[in-house]
């Protein structure tokens, strides 16, 4: 990591670190350089796995990314356009959306027919680049992302100056925003002895209308797929904080074992905030590749695997979080099998199949993975 | 089942090329075969009932009779050289009175061209094209070759088939003979006009003047007029060829404009002019003052003739058995050689060839051309290229662009016939059309070739090379796109044309491949050159991307710090500029100043390119006809 990165990583108030990027492209600029910036990589090859804090860090390795240079020019320009509305932000002491950063800073370019963002996927990554080359969350910049996600359970919070009764959210649930720091949520009380964590809004529902929570006393939480960073968060701290285990049902499919990885060791693109989001005492629930002959599923309910997640699988084979044992053992089982499993295919076993045998079975018996 | 009446309609309705017509004259049953179409054998060809003939089999019919033995026979009879001209013109080129222009003045600057060669002259050609009326015109072809000597006027212009290239194998313009006296007789078809020839063969004596008509029933010139001391004015010797014909004039694709202009870029020690009708004088200038080393004769070699030749040849040989026929007749086939031959046709060396020219000459071709047998290739010193640095001077001098090359391939060889390969690119330049297909020059043997493109190898192997590597724009299956002329040349012993109109180069796999090598050569240095062209303006859009991206960058710092925008901005746009300043190289470097000087040297020797522009567009009404 070059100094001046350090330096600029070492700053305290994010307003500063906006300030020293201007200062940095003046700088060059007078000494008839070409200006750049240090970004942190953010790839597989820039990040290591923790043995010891069993969660993905990332490296030192750092891309420059230059202004006079034809590939990386307009890059360049979007980062400072980022900057500068985050420095907006800041001023005015407004939060808000990365969607509404997008629309901030998009407009057309003087002179050219071109936009400086087509669309929000292009702006998304930018700030992903400026979040850890100036080393402040989005949330420090006063950016959120879209709410999604939603929890019940045994559990009373405050959410910006509201008490808010988790036992008592109809079948939508309370929904997660994606700022939940100590200013905006705070835990109350709490009965809950389990988190339980849901890929699918679906299933989630079934649960909540089972009131599976009420049952087993538990926090039911789902995050619509790949949990998003105030979902993350959350869980986070209710682990840390309430000392509740966590336990992970997802899709028996490469992509579920993904969702499970980035909720215990964090994930490779947001690397540099595993050690704020990263459960790494989570515990993988199901369903198994083991699951279809135990709990005796019909043949019809499989999918087969396509290249894509064979190839997926393969990958994750490969990753040092995924060495145990009885993860490789799962994994080859899934690709000796060559069929993956929703969630709702234990529905095939009856309606309330899920929350009434599958889950208290396994939790029961201690069916987990770890 | 029917057996049809064997009648005089269903013969003639067969294509020409596979059955010669009754009544043709003996000559052109001779005619040797087409690219890939052998010649049948012998019994086939007497078997065709001669006129006069009794025929045989017409009367034997199960069917309803149509019309009597003797009814085809007087039919039969009245068919002449001109209603066989007539009928089979398309062949010879003259199928429409577009082509037919064209044609005529193309035989007779071939014959012109030829004529000054075999003489050591440097070839200087005048055209002139006078309209008579909208559909009638008067071709003049004026050289100054070494005139022709009185009793062969006629033989030359009122006689078809005449001509000493019929059979020989060299490398020469023409192939069959065919051609001047052919325009002649589709004058005097049109018009009624005779052909008239002013020639001077002695720089002393005055010019001789003649008129022709060639008498169509007996294939025999006609004075119709002679005369001493005609007016000649220009070189000391020459021949002036006037035919009068029905015809239409038209500018484009297949104008004589273009004709002329590509006859001189593969003739560069050739001068042409033309006076067109409606006011066009142009010159194309020599670019070269060396005449071609004159082609050398060459014995056949055994795997480039067809069954139909070998028996001519077996035939009229002087040799008297099967050995000395084998070695004295054939280029490449030793004592040795022979051997191997007879005993694989199972045929004793001593046999008399002229007795096994019916019975065996199949046998002798399929040892011939057995896998069992090594025959060496044949010499190939016999070809006469036009050269690389001669082609590409001479489009430097015809064609105003911006970037050049050309090259010879070495000799090689396709079914025992020996050929050469060149290819020429002229890229770019103000009359040149970026947006449409390339321009594409065929060549074979210095003659171009304006008809059927697209049954030519030459045209094929240009869509098969991919000009994608060489930065040009191609799709699937085309001509690459751009502001470029190709050139291909094939020079040979044996040029193998798809027909007997000599417009298309047949698809032999060992011409096309060296077509593509000739190409991708020439493509390898168009690549080079274009991508020079391309880094310029490579540089200049990198310039434009950052000076468009710097206001915005000035912008946003502007609004994170407190920064002197103005400042900000002159120091970006100044190192901008220092990391583009290729883009500032005036286009085309090194070969851009080439151009100019060619450009200049173009002007001075009095060129006046043809325009380029206009003639890739439209024009294909007559294409393939």
């Amino acid at each position: 990591m070059t100094k001046a990165l350090k330096k600029l990583r070492s700053m305290k108030d994010p307003a500063d670190k906006i300030r020293a990027m201007a200062d940095a492209l003046v700088r060059f600029a007078e000494k008839g350089e070409n200006p750049y910036l240090d970004i942190p990589s953010r790839t597989l090859s820039n990040v290591t796995f923790s043995d010891r804090d069993s969660i993905i860090k990332l490296g030192d390795e750092t891309q420059r990314r230059f202004f006079f240079n034809i590939g990386q020019a307009k890059k360049f320009m979007q980062t400072y356009l980022v900057a500068s509305g985050c420095s907006e932000l800041l001023k005015v002491r407004k939060t808000t959306s990365i969607r509404d950063l997008y629309y901030m800073t998009k407009h057309t370019i003087k002179d050219a027919r071109e936009e400086t963002f087509n669309d929000q996927k292009e702006s998304d990554p930018i700030i992903e680049d400026l979040e850890v080359a100036l080393g402040s969350l989005r949330e420090e910049l006063n950016l959120f992302a879209s709410n999604r996600g939603a929890m019940v359970g045994n559990m009373t919070i405050w959410d910006s100056g509201d008490m808010i009764n988790l036992r008592k959210q109809g079948s939508g649930g309370w929904s997660v925003p994606s700022i939940v720091e100590e200013n905006v949520v705070r835990f109350k009380s709490c009965e809950a002895k389990f988190i339980l964590l849901v890929e699918k809004d679906a299933v989630w529902r079934r649960l909540n209308e089972d009131k599976f929570w009420k049952k087993h006393n538990c926090m039911l939480v789902h995050g619509q797929g790949m949990a998003p960073r105030g979902v993350r968060r959350l869980l986070y701290r209710m682990v840390n904080e309430l000392k509740l285990p966590l336990f992970v049902f997802v899709d028996n499919d490469p992509w579920g074992f993904y969702i499970y990885s980035v909720i215990k060791q964090g994930s490779i693109n947001l690397a540099f905030e595993s050690s704020r989001m990263a459960v790494p005492s989570a515990r993988f629930l199901g369903l198994s590749s083991y699951d279809k002959g135990k709990f005796k599923l019909p043949d019809n309910v499989s999918i087969s695997l396509n290249k894509e997640d064979r190839d997926r699988a393969k990958q994750i084979l490969e990753y040092p979080w995924f060495q145990k044992e009885e993860w490789q053992k799962e994994i080859k089982k899934m690709l000796k099998e060559g069929i993956k499993l929703e969630l709702e295919a234990l529905s095939a076993k009856g309606i309330s199949f899920v929350s009434e045998e599958y889950l208290p079975y396994k939790i029961k018996n201690k069916l987990w993975l770890n | 089942m029917i057996k049809k009446p064997k009648s005089g309609n269903i013969r003639k309705s067969k294509p020409v090329q596979e059955e010669p017509e009754p009544d043709m004259p003996a000559e052109i049953k001779a005619q040797p075969p087409v690219a890939k179409a052998p010649v049948g054998i012998p019994e086939a060809v007497d078997g065709i009932e001669e006129p006069g003939d009794k025929p045989k089999t017409s009367s034997r019919t199960l069917g309803a009779r149509r019309a009597t033995a003797v009814d085809l026979a007087k039919g039969q009879r009245e068919i002449s050289v001109s209603e066989f001209f007539m009928k089979n013109r398309h062949l010879l080129g003259f199928d429409s009175p577009r082509k037919a222009l064209l044609t005529t003045i193309k035989e007779a600057v071939d014959n012109s061209l030829d004529a000054c060669e075999e003489a050591g002259v440097l070839p200087h050609i005048d055209v002139t094209i006078k309209g008579i009326s909208e559909t009638r015109f008067r071709v003049i072809v004026q050289d100054n070759g070494p005139g022709i000597v009185k009793n062969q006027i006629g033989r030359i212009f009122g006689k078809l088939l005449y001509g000493s290239k019929f059979h020989r194998l060299k490398q020469s313009r023409g192939q069959q003979g065919i051609g001047i006296s052919a325009a002649g007789m589709y004058g005097m078809l049109t018009t009624g006009k005779s052909v008239a020839i002013t020639t001077k063969p002695h720089p002393a004596k005055p010019a001789h003047y003649c008129e022709i008509q060639i008498d169509s029933k007996k294939n025999e010139p006609q004075y119709l007029k002679e005369e001493d001391g005609h007016e000649w004015t220009g070189s000391p010797t020459g021949t002036r060829v006037e035919i009068e014909l029905e015809a239409e004039y038209k500018k484009g694709k297949h104008s004589v404009n273009n004709y002329l202009q590509q006859t001189a870029i593969a003739n560069p020690h050739a001068t042409l002019s033309f006076k067109g009708p409606e006011g066009e004088d142009m010159e194309w200038t020599r670019s070269s003052d060396q005449l071609p080393p004159e082609p050398k004769e060459i014995k056949p070699h055994p795997r480039g003739i067809e069954l139909g030749i070998l028996i001519k040849m077996m035939k009229s040989t002087t040799a008297r058995n099967m050995g000395g026929f084998l070695k004295k007749d054939f280029s490449r086939v030793s004592p040795a050689v022979a051997a191997q031959i007879l005993a694989e046709a199972k045929i004793p060396a001593t046999a008399n060839p002229k007795r096994l020219a019916a019975s065996n000459a199949e046998d002798v071709f399929k040892a011939i051309n057995s896998e069992k047998i090594r025959i060496m290739a044949p010499p190939t010193n016999c070809i006469s290229p036009i050269g690389g640095d001669l082609i590409e001077k001479s489009l430097r001098a015809q064609i105003n662009a911006e970037f050049y090359c050309a090259l010879s391939r070495p000799p090689a060889v396709y079914r025992g016939n020996p050929f050469q390969i060149e290819a020429g690119i002229a890229y770019g330049g103000p009359d040149a059309d970026a947006d449409s297909l390339v321009k594409v020059m065929r060549f074979a043997n210095r003659v171009p070739l304006l008809y059927q493109p697209g049954g030519c190898a030459i045209t094929q192997a240009i869509i098969e090379t991919d000009w994608r590597n060489y930065h040009m724009s191609q799709s699937r299956g085309s001509l690459p796109a751009g502001p470029a002329v190709i050139l291909v040349h094939l020079a040979s012993v044996w040029v193998p044309f798809t027909s007997e109109s000599k417009e298309a180069v047949a698809q032999y796999p060992e011409i096309r491949k060296e077509i593509k090598l000739a190409l991708q050569e020439c493509g390898r240095a168009l690549g080079r050159f274009l991508s020079g062209k391309a880094r310029v303006a490579y540089e200049a859009k990198r310039r434009k991307i950052f000076e468009i991206y710097i206001d915005e960058l000035v912008e946003a710092a502007g609004a994170m710090a407190r920064i002197n925008r103005a400042n900000l901005r002159k120091d970006l746009v100044g190192i901008a500029k220092s990391k583009t300043l290729d883009a500032e190289t005036p286009s085309g470097g090194e070969n851009g100043s080439e151009a100019e000087a060619a450009a200049a040297a173009g002007t001075a020797a009095g060129a006046k390119p043809a325009a380029f522009n206009g003639e890739a567009k439209g024009e294909a009404d007559d294409e393939g006809a």
